[in-house]
């Protein structure tokens, strides 16, 4: 940092795919039969990849195919079990992270790796404290984070304690913690999960002019949309293995969910037959005290699927939650199956037939440290179908929730396990089924397949488009506009705690949907 | 050829040994090494005068374990159980001694009453607890420990710091040394409260919304549960049974006294801890809460029997729990290993 640059010098080469192609310049990082074994599990399986100075490479691949774990061996968190890294040509063991950053190589991993307690600043330079006479040079420090912050555009102040930050700008300290040294090689694990379009969009900012000064990027993303935006290359993991590597420009919806899943899917979205009977939910200009919901009337009808689409923050969860009575009202009315639910709890709520499915599992979904079967029935558990009395009827629950998890393809199929050792897609499975042990009117999904596979997606909303079939209602709340655009029937677009606007079936268009995502219409 | 062999026999019995570990925890493996060793130490230790004696020893602790595992269910934890086993024994036998002095002809009518009112009075203390986690949502450590204090307050206040005296023998003869079938009073109750709690636990609701908020009380929450009333009611039957155990610890002492329980709060976490309940909530077995505080009662026994001395006595328990969670932790790596 001492002589103002951001970044290392990096030798003049032509654009990445040339210099590859033509075999002139070094990759910055290269991998030759790579391998990392679990117990139980390959999760890397003799995995080449590279990485040219200026390029952004996007690892695209299911839950599960391997991804972390290939960047974590390239940023020295983790250790191969057999195979090679070459760093520009030469041979290179990454023994720790530390090593790594010595040769310019720095992640930000899905979980980040701040202390809560402590500054900004203080955390930018935790491990290479600056200092004076032998003790800690605090106000340098402050000035110097402060300086990187703002070179680097992000709009943070470097005295602020962490844990008042949002995820958003972590996830910015983070970053600017991997630009505190000199930088050659960026590595980004789904760094737009929890980010708004705005957020993002200043994110992808920093990665062009990162990518100009020839840092290479290695950028894992879920999101389709993300590799046209901002890939030069792409390589598709599967199972652990590298399935193919192909120009950005090359790579379409349809060829990428092949490669990923391993099989054509001709059909992601259930086609729903749109049958609306009658309302069940009814919101009336309603307000929340803490101001997130502004006026909002919404009413969902049983035989259809309704959307609410929006930025992250814009309210269109908490519309969901108030009206599940995790929110308290300051205005408006709520009416569920005919009647006034206002103050209701939830507990009342699932009584009348309201099943709402939290966004986040681990947060607020389920209890990791027991089983399927105690998550499953939860929701349930004072009715007649698993408790007389007060007493539990042990064996009929565990005959339910068996026969549900086969319907859902629990894997491994094991209800005794603790919820937490499964993975993200089949985590989901057990909290959607705490949603079918009891008679619903009306389904909320808040991001239902959020960090979940392909395969679980599919089935997912297979399940929805069911239960809507079935006679329900269903409100779907998603950031994923695919989700809006191809499984509702209509659709709510929310903008800062207002309804923008209103979609009938067959209005719902991205132009259409994505015009009302910024501004009021005027 | 034959070294061969029992080299493959002894890695068999290393894996069976590793498996059992795996599958059951240090517990029970400590308690069989724990009364291996003292049988081998003191002839008396394996006598039935001396196990009937241990399990009279281990009943109360066990009692109160029973409660403080509910509680650690939950996510919390209790501090005041001391506390509540003073307050009940006090206030039991000032209104035994007092109804007895009016009325010395019948003895039951006070033992009736002395229990009502310590039972009353040691549930109070956990009502209060319930009251302020529950509704007012203070931490578990500071209310507990804040209630320990008051409790311990109104005990020596009420006693002046004196033993109370004047409790009708019969209730002492009943209770405390009184027995059946060569078990005394205090086992066949411990026993009682045992299946008790386990049936609460593992077969009612209740027991299932304990490990639910303990897990994550959000989600618990959002699946309709009462999550102040669950954690309310984990607090006032943790109170319920160290009440219990402090009327027993009463009819066994023949008194009431202030300082019966101090070293309770501790012991009993321990008791919990060593049976695998998480201190983060969530988890526990009941029947393993019951090993937890039969393996402190045998090691207090078998180093009182072979002469040990009481100092290094207190020691030794603090290397037991140290070495127990060193154990666990070695076990959830070896099971993660071990897994498919
Ligand atoms: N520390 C670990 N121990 C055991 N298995 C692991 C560990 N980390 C990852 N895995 C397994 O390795 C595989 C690849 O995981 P990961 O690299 O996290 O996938 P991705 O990031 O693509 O979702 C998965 O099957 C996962 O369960
Ligand atoms: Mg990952």
């Amino acid at each position: 940092m001492t002589n103002g640059s951001l970044y290392r010098e990096v030798p003049p080469t032509a654009p990445a795919g040339a210099a590859l192609k033509g075999g002139a310049g070094l990759p910055l990082l290269r991998t030759e039969g790579l391998c990392k074994h679990y117990p139980g599990v390959d999760a890397l399986v003799d995995v080449d990849f590279e990485l040219a100075p200026g390029e952004v490479h996007v690892l695209f691949g299911e839950n599960g195919a391997g991804k972390s774990t290939l960047i974590s061996i390239l940023a020295g968190a983790n250790q191969p079990t057999r195979g090679q890294v070459y760093a520009n040509g030469e041979p290179a063991t990454l023994a720790n992270v530390r090593e790594a950053r010595a040769r310019g190589i720095s992640a930000v991993f899905q979980e980040f790796s701040l202390v809560p307690q402590l500054t900004v600043a203080e955390n930018l330079f935790l491990g290479a404290e600056p200092t004076k006479h032998g003790l800690l040079d605090r106000g340098g420090e402050i000035k110097r984070a402060q300086e990187l912050l703002e070179r680097l555009g992000f709009p943070l102040r470097a005295d602020r304690q962490v844990q008042y930050l949002s995820r958003a700008e972590q996830q910015m300290v983070e970053i600017a913690k991997a630009f505190r040294s000199d930088l050659s090689v960026l590595i980004l694990d789904e760094p737009t999960a929890s980010l708004t379009e705005r957020e993002t969009e200043s994110l992808f900012a920093l990665i062009a002019q990162a990518k100009a000064r020839g840092v290479g990027i290695i950028y894992i993303t879920h999101r389709i949309a993300e590799i046209r935006r901002i890939a030069d290359r792409v390589t598709v993991l599967r199972d652990g293995r590298k399935v193919g590597m192909m120009d950005a420009a090359h790579a379409d919806e349809t060829t990428l969910i092949q490669m990923m899943s391993g099989r054509p899917i001709s059909q992601i979205f259930p086609k729903v037959k749109y049958a609306p009977a009658e309302v069940v939910l009814r919101a009336e200009r309603i307000s929340t005290e803490d101001g997130s919901v502004r006026d909002v009337s919404i009413e969902v009808r049983s035989g259809e699927i309704v959307g609410i689409a929006g930025l992250v923050g814009c309210g269109k969860s908490e519309v969901a939650r108030a009206c599940y009575g995790l929110l308290p009202l300051a205005k408006g009315k709520v009416t569920f199956a005919g009647q006034d639910v206002r103050g209701a709890t939830p507990r009342r709520m699932l009584d009348l037939g309201f099943s709402y499915l939290p966004p986040d599992r681990h947060k607020e979904g389920l209890v990791l440290s027991r089983s399927s079967v105690e998550n499953v029935s939860l929701p349930a558990l004072h009715l007649g179908a698993f408790s007389s009395g007060i007493f539990l009827k042990r064996r009929a629950e565990r005959q339910t929730v068996s026969n549900l998890a086969r319907e859902l393809q629990l894997h491994p199929f094991d209800i005794d396990r603790d919820v937490g050792t499964f993975s993200g897609g089949n985590q989901q499975k057990v909290l959607i089924g705490k949603m079918l042990t009891r008679e619903v009117k009306l389904f909320v999904f808040d991001e239902p397949t959020v960090g979940v596979d392909v395969s679980t997606r599919v089935s997912i909303y297979q399940l929805i488009a069911q239960l809507c079939e079935g006679g329900a209602a269903v409100l779907v709340i998603s950031s994923d506009l695919p989700e809006i655009l191809h499984l509702c029937n209509r659709a709510y677009v929310m903008f800062r705690g207002h309804v923008q606007v209103e979609l009938q079936e067959g209005q719902i268009t991205e132009d259409r949907v994505l015009s009302h995502f910024f501004e009021r219409a005027a | 050829m034959a070294e061969r062999v029992m080299e493959r026999q002894a890695q068999g019995y290393e894996q069976k040994l590793q498996q059992i570990f795996v599958a059951v925890g240090v517990l029970p493996i400590l308690l069989v090494v724990a009364v291996v060793l003292f049988s081998f130490m003191s002839d008396y230790f394996l006598s039935f005068n001396n196990i009937a004696n241990v399990l009279r020893q281990s009943s109360y602790l066990t009692i109160v374990a029973l409660g403080q595992m509910v509680v650690m269910v939950t996510a919390g934890f209790d501090l005041s159980v001391g506390s509540t086993l003073a307050v009940t024994s006090v206030t039991s036998a000032l209104a035994m001694s007092g109804i007895a002095a009016g009325n010395p002809d019948a003895p039951w009518l006070a033992i009736g009453g002395g229990v009502v009112v310590g039972f009353a009075c040691g549930l109070s203390v956990g009502i209060i607890n319930g009251l302020g986690v529950a509704l007012l949502s203070v931490s578990p450590f500071i209310m507990t420990l804040g209630m320990a204090s008051v409790g311990f307050c109104a005990a020596l206040y009420l006693t002046a710091g004196m033993p109370v005296r004047g409790i009708p023998y019969e209730f002492a003869d009943t209770f405390g040394s009184g027995g059946f079938l060569g078990l005394k009073a205090p086992v066949w109750v411990a026993l009682v409260l045992f299946i008790a709690v386990y049936l609460l636990m593992t077969w009612t609701r209740f027991g299932r919304h304990f490990y639910a908020v303990g897990g994550n009380i959000k989600a618990a929450a959002l699946s309709g549960v009462n999550t102040r009333r669950t954690l309310f009611l984990a607090y006032a039957i943790c109170a319920a049974l160290t009440s219990i155990a402090g009327l027993l610890l009463t009819a066994r002492m023949e008194t009431g006294e202030a300082n019966i329980g101090t070293s309770m709060p501790l012991q009993s976490i321990a008791a919990c801890v060593i049976a695998g309940v998480s201190l983060r909530g969530g988890t526990g077995k009941v029947p393993y809460v019951v090993l937890g505080a039969l393996f402190f009662g045998v090691v207090e026994n078998g180093m009182n029997v072979s002469g040990v001395s009481s100092y290094l006595q207190i020691g030794v328990t603090g290397l037991i729990l140290i070495f127990a969670a060193v154990a666990d932790e070695f076990r959830r790596r070896l099971s993660a290993r071990t897994k498919d």
